[in-house]
């Protein structure tokens, strides 16, 4: 059969299917509509049968009709009217002795998908809904769903949904859960079956009785329902219990879900039961099905968002399997890299170790940016391993390696040193673009320190006219600028022939317009241009807030048990590896700079070494003792500001208190994660007093914190800060910084080809009493927080976008 | 909720279409088929999206099994769905093959019917679906090699030993003329072991689990009697011989435990087709020796080759053997050739230069025995570095009438009485699901 064509067989069977000979005998019968069937779905177009099929359809033999249904089914939107023709059959067997054959029947009328026939359907559906027979209840019940999203326009009779209401007592459990995805469709426009106390207490009294499927359906639905007091709330979560360690994953799963939701103003509660449920979560990861570990794994990663601790005993349950698919070692390592602790670290490298050289280049990859990622807290270690590596010669090692240590030593800035002695050599053996761009950056940033880095950048720049990618001739365009700036001796040649070349002979209008950039700027004199390409440097207590803040269980409850866990982090399953670090943490950088010279506007400016920001986030500590009352807060917040006020008109003396309006940059206002921000303001020591609703416009943001007396200042006394984040979409209406200009400019001159849409909080700040420096410390450190959880939420969006 | 279903073979041809909603178009096939071969490798993530459609799909049998749903649906209901499916499936047709579904698409779609309406799982219960399903089940003669060796193996006439027929378990529960009653309880485990290269254990896991597969049609109750020193948890300890231990134990919810804490007894009511009766877990150290130790000597010759000498000993008892082992052992990149020594004809060694491994295959190990061999593998440019490129080294093996955790069904009673009761079988089997050995 495969070899004739649709055509021809379509011909064949109609032959067949009208012979008496064949419709006389059943067999024969049978076995010619199996045939059709069996072209129906290997793609064959065979609707032109459908009155032979209708034809077939009136018979005693049910598996015969069961086929006839399957083909109309798929055909009777094609056909309207003569499945007109069938609606009669069909209405008959409604009537049929044999329940089997009644919920047959009813069942595809219902499957008819077919607007015009609903007239015809209503009758036998509603005394289907009174049938002895469980069988064709459930299949009743969910026919008035079916008929109901045929015409969606027009409401369902109250008569049915209070019928439906009612039969979720049916003693039968499939025809209850079914009774309660009926009334969610039908009901969809008022929000879903509406649960009530009683229905709640009904379904949760019959879990027991339902099978896994039901049962989770039920805790999805159950969701809805908010016990009115904390004693029917705790009688609710103790009757659950033993579903949250169910053996099958989704009832476990959908087990947990409810209990986030119902507590999710109980922190504690959330916690046992995060905590209760790891064992079967667990389980899962080894289950013996490897989609089921995959499922397993992801909402792992997000449990360990908010609880990091939980997993840690069990690290070595997340050791890859030996034929595990690369999908699933990837989520182990990831979820490695956040169990990592004092104890098992050298266990848990010594593990990541042996992956780097697997025979899969992805997972190799990921298994190197993961010790990148724990280099961060375990530098001497990692960075030993990531050595060695190098030492293999292979390419996609080196290129991951390579990878991996521009982004440690733009994080970690102190372990730039052994990393400059690593990295002489790999020009050889990387091949792939990634993997150049990150060494050219390596170069052009710590070029002082690589003896042979002007021999690596003479290479490229010989090889740049049959270099194809973009990025590598961008970057190396700023590697040898920079590296002219502190070797310009042995560049000078060199950064000649290559601007040279990228202005008259290359043909991308972005490498061409990067390098008059530079060849413009270089006319402006040598230390303008230092001034504007040193600044590029990490702030050292960047890394502080480099392990991602533990986030509350709200922030990820409502994703859990969906399909977005699994989807999302595969995409990019680690965001700190794309382009260059300063393409992500460069503009904050540059604004928190400019910031503080902003800031500096009624006070005398600083000894004027600008370039390095770190030095004076550096110079102010913080600390979150005495804990100021919400009371005591507004109160100060209030005296302030009405001196404030008061100010112009008496001259209140200056040296009692400060306040300060003036604006942050940042490319995105975390308005939907104030929990990340505050987990990040936490880790500074700054503590979060309030904040609106997520998503609120205006967003508002109250803080405060207290600076330490440093001995290195002047001032022997602490002060108290309070401060107040504002952002609403509207044009800020506090005057602009004076050196907008140098702002502006600043930002084209940085531009890479990508542009960052700047939002503005407006930071308003009160000091008791004065201390300028100590002020502009808090401001930049908020700044960089900000920027820091702007970047996070950015990539997650990224992230989304990128799925979507 | 499930949107549609789909059956696809590796190759891309449309086994079997199920719209339950009528939602989406039955574009999504080309789509979903599309999406997996633009990926590299042979790997496709398990959820895949396209606009609002999301594709979650297991692989079984060389199929891909694809439900497309919605972005709020239960990823475990879905994979569960799926894996239950798979094995009502099998349990209807016999085997798992792109075969046994062409055959059995009426069958298939009879199912699909009754187990899901309107997107909705309905039951997956064999005992509830035997009244609905009608068609009869085309059975493909298949050629199990796991059968065979079962055969080969144990052929001793003993009543302990005694083999059941090949190919017995992978029958059609509802063929009707050849109603034989037969039961068969499976102690299944998994073994995943890293041995470092000092010839410590590094991590231990063992994944057991008791599965029942039932034909018998009128079995009221069956009682399966374990050993009665098993005990659960560390504190735990019963009777003075070798306690049979493990650290976490799941029982199917129809299982009654009512004897379990006095004798060791699960009683059950099976239903037809296979189940899971129990599941349990064994951390961090395993109750005897590993079943195979591994020491490899690795250098470089005079002449540049690399040379690798392997010995691999296996410390299961005398009495047991491992089947199909099958050792793989990372070689450098750039590999050419192999010449290998083997210590017995049957044994055969091959490099596969894509994957960059040697693989050693060995159809029969004895326990006690030791065997070697020596691969001398020829690789252009080979420097002291690429040593380190002789990674850890995986086996797979199987082991036939041995646990790893030691649990031992004691007897295995049903009610009413059968009166046939040769048709019981119980079988042990213990897999390797990934045994690394580090070097």
């Amino acid at each position: 059969m495969p070899y004739l064509s649709g055509e021809d067989t379509v011909k064949e069977l109609r032959r067949a299917l009208s012979n008496p000979n064949v419709q006389s005998d059943p067999l024969r019968y049978r076995n010619t509509i199996t045939k059709v069937i069996r072209a129906m779905s290997q793609g064959v177009d065979v609707s032109a049968l459908f009155p032979e099929m209708v034809k077939a359809c009136a018979t005693v033999d049910i598996v015969q009709k069961k086929l006839v249904y399957v083909f109309l089914c798929s055909y009777a939107s094609l056909n309207p009217d003569l499945s007109l023709l069938v609606i009669n059959t069909l209405r008959k067997d409604c009537q049929d002795a044999n329940p089997m054959v009644r919920s047959l029947a009813l069942r595809n009328m219902t499957n008819l998908r077919l607007p015009g026939l609903v007239e015809y359907v209503e009758q036998p559906l509603s005394s289907g809904l009174r049938d002895r027979a469980a069988c064709v209840r459930r299949v009743a019940v969910l026919g008035w769903a079916k008929l109901h999203n045929l015409q969606p326009e027009t409401e369902t009779d109250a008569a049915v949904v209070n019928e439906l209401y009612s039969l979720l007592r049916d003693p039968d459990p499939i025809v209850m859960v079914n009774c309660l995805r009926a009334l969610e469709e039908v009901l969809k426009e008022e929000g879903g079956v509406a649960i009530n106390k009683a229905i709640a207490h009904h379904l949760l009294n019959r879990l027991k009785e339902c099978d896994v499927w039901a049962q989770s359906d039920i805790l999805r639905i159950l969701e809805r329902y908010c016990p009115q007091t904390e004693g029917e709330l705790f009688d609710i979560l103790s009757l659950l219990d033993s579903c949250l360690i169910c053996v099958a994953p989704p009832v476990m799963a959908a087990t947990l879900r409810l209990f986030l939701c119902l507590c999710s103003s109980l922190p504690a509660v959330c916690h046992s039961a995060l905590e209760r449920a790891c064992g079967p979560l667990l389980t899962a990861c080894g289950s013996s099905s490897r989609e089921m570990r995959f499922s397993a794994l992801a909402h792992i990663q997000l449990l360990l968002q908010s609880e990091p601790s939980l997993l840690g005993a069990h690290y070595k349950r997340f050791f890859c399997g030996y034929a595990e698919p690369a999908f699933i070692k990837q989520r182990k390592m990831q979820v490695l890299v956040e169990l990592v602790n004092d104890e098992n670290v050298s266990m848990l490298l010594d593990e990541l170790k042996g992956y780097c050289t697997d025979v899969n280049p992805e997972t190799a990859q990921a298994a190197i940016s993961a010790i990148g990622r724990i280099a961060r807290s375990y530098s001497d270690k990692c960075l030993e391993i990531l050595t060695g590596l190098l030492g293999l010669k292979q390419e996609h090692i080196t290129s991951a390696v390579v990878q991996t240590l521009r982004d440690l030593v733009w994080a970690c800035p102190q372990c730039s040193d052994i990393v400059c002695t690593t990295i002489e050599g790999c020009e050889q053996i990387i091949q792939d673009a990634q993997g150049r761009q990150a060494l050219l950056w390596l170069l052009g940033a710590h070029g002082e320190r690589v003896p042979s880095a002007p021999y690596a950048l003479e290479g490229f720049i010989d090889g740049v006219r049959f270099e194809g990618s973009l990025c590598v001739k961008m970057e190396l365009l700023s590697a040898a600028l920079r590296l002219f700036l502190c070797r310009p001796a042995e560049m000078q040649d060199m950064l000649g022939r290559l601007l040279h070349y990228c202005i008259e002979e290359e043909s991308d209008m972005c490498v061409r317009d990067h390098a008059l950039l530079y060849y413009r700027l270089l006319h402006c004199g040598i230390e303008e241009t230092r001034r504007f390409v040193q600044m590029r440097r990490s702030d050292p207590g960047l890394g502080v807030l480099i392990g991602r803040p533990q986030q509350s269980i709200n922030s990820w409850a409502q994703s859990f048990n969906t399909m977005q866990p699994l989807c999302g982090a595969t995409t990019t399953p680690d965001t700190s590896t794309r382009g260059s670090p300063e393409h992500t943490n460069f503009y904050p950088k540059t604004n928190l700079s400019k910031e503080l010279r902003t800031c500096q506007v009624d006070s005398t400016p600083t000894d004027g070494s600008g370039p390095c920001s770190g030095s004076l986030s550096g110079a102010v500590t913080l600390s979150l003792s005495p804990a100021l009352s919400p009371n005591a807060f507004q109160d100060l917040w209030l005296q302030l500001q009405s001196l404030q006020t008061d100010k112009d008109a008496q001259d209140v003396k200056e040296e009692d208190f400060f306040c300060l309006e003036t604006l942050i940059q940042c490319s995105l206002i975390p308005v939907d994660s104030p929990y990340s921000l505050q987990a990040a303001l936490q880790l500074v020591n700054i503590q979060t007093m309030a904040f609106t609703p997520t998503s609120a416009i205006p967003w508002k943001f109250y803080m405060y914190t207290h600076t330490q007396p440093e001995c290195s200042t002047k001032t022997a006394h602490g002060t108290l800060i309070l401060a107040e984040l504002l952002y609403s979409n509207e044009a800020p209406d506090v005057d602009e910084a004076p050196d907008v200009d140098e702002v502006s400019q600043d930002k084209t001159f940085a531009a890479k080809g990508m542009e960052f849409e700047k939002s503005r909080v407006k930071v308003t700040v009160r000091q008791k009493p004065r201390d300028e420096p100590a002020l502009m410390g808090f401001l930049s450190i908020l700044s960089t927080v900000l920027n820091t959880v702007a970047l996070q939420c950015e990539n997650s969006q990224q992230g989304k976008t990128l799925l979507s | 909720m499930i949107c549609q279903f789909f059956i696809l073979s590796s190759k891309g041809d449309h086994l079997i279409y199920k719209d339950f909603r009528g939602e989406n178009s039955s574009d999504v096939v080309r789509v979903f088929y599309e999406k997996v071969t633009a990926l590299p490798g042979d790997q496709p993530p398990v959820v895949m999206n396209h606009k609002d459609v999301y594709f979650v799909h297991v692989k079984q049998g060389g199929l891909f099994w694809v439900v497309t749903t919605n972005s709020a649906s239960s990823p475990f209901t879905i994979i569960d769905f799926i894996n239950k499916l798979c094995s009502l499936v099998k349990d209807y047709c016999g085997t798992l093959s792109e075969r046994s579904v062409q055959l059995n698409f009426a069958l298939i779609y009879e199912l699909l019917d009754e187990v899901v309406d309107y997107g909705y799982i309905q039951t997956t219960s064999c005992d509830v679906l035997k009244n609905f399903i009608q068609t009869e089940a085309v059975s493909s003669r298949s050629f199990s090699l796991f059968d065979l060796s079962n055969v080969a193996l144990f052929g001793a006439e003993t009543q302990q030993s005694k083999v059941a027929p090949s190919s017995a378990a992978t029958r059609p529960i509802h063929q009707r003329e050849q109603g034989k009653s037969e039961i068969f309880v499976d102690v299944v485990e998994r073994l995943t072991v890293v041995i470092g290269a000092n010839g410590m254990l590094m991590k231990v896991d063992v994944e057991g689990e008791i599965r029942v597969k039932c034909y018998t049609p009128r079995c009221s109750e069956m009682r399966i009697g374990l050993n009665e020193e098993f005990s659960i948890g560390r504190s735990q300890l019963r009777g003075y011989g070798a306690g049979v231990r493990v650290d976490e134990c799941s029982f199917h919810q129809n299982v009654k435990l009512d004897e379990f804490e006095s004798n060791r007894i699960l009683k059950l009511c099976p239903s037809q087709g296979e189940q899971t009766v129990m599941q349990y877990q064994l951390r961090e150290e395993l109750p005897c020796a590993a079943p195979f130790r591994l020491f490899p000597t690795v250098e470089r010759d005079a002449s540049g080759r690399l040379l690798m000498y392997l010995k691999l000993r296996c410390d299961l008892p005398p009495k047991i053997a491992a089947i199909n082992v099958e050792a793989s052992v990372h070689v450098p990149k750039g590999s050419v050739s192999l010449s290998q020594e083997l210590s017995s004809p049957d044994q055969s060694a091959e490099l596969k230069p894509q994957s960059r491994v040697v693989v050693w295959s060995i159809p029969k190990v004895n326990g006690g025995t030791q065997l070697s061999a020596l691969f001398k593998v020829d690789v252009p440019g080979l420097c002291s570095s690429s040593l380190l490129e002789v990674a850890p080294v995986g086996l797979s093996f199987e082991v036939p009438k041995w646990t790893c955790s030691g649990l031992q069904v004691r007897f295995l009673r049903l009610s009413p009485v059968q009166p046939s009761p040769g048709e019981r079988w119980v079988r042990y089997i213990t897999h390797s699901d990934s045994y690394t050995i580090r070097i």
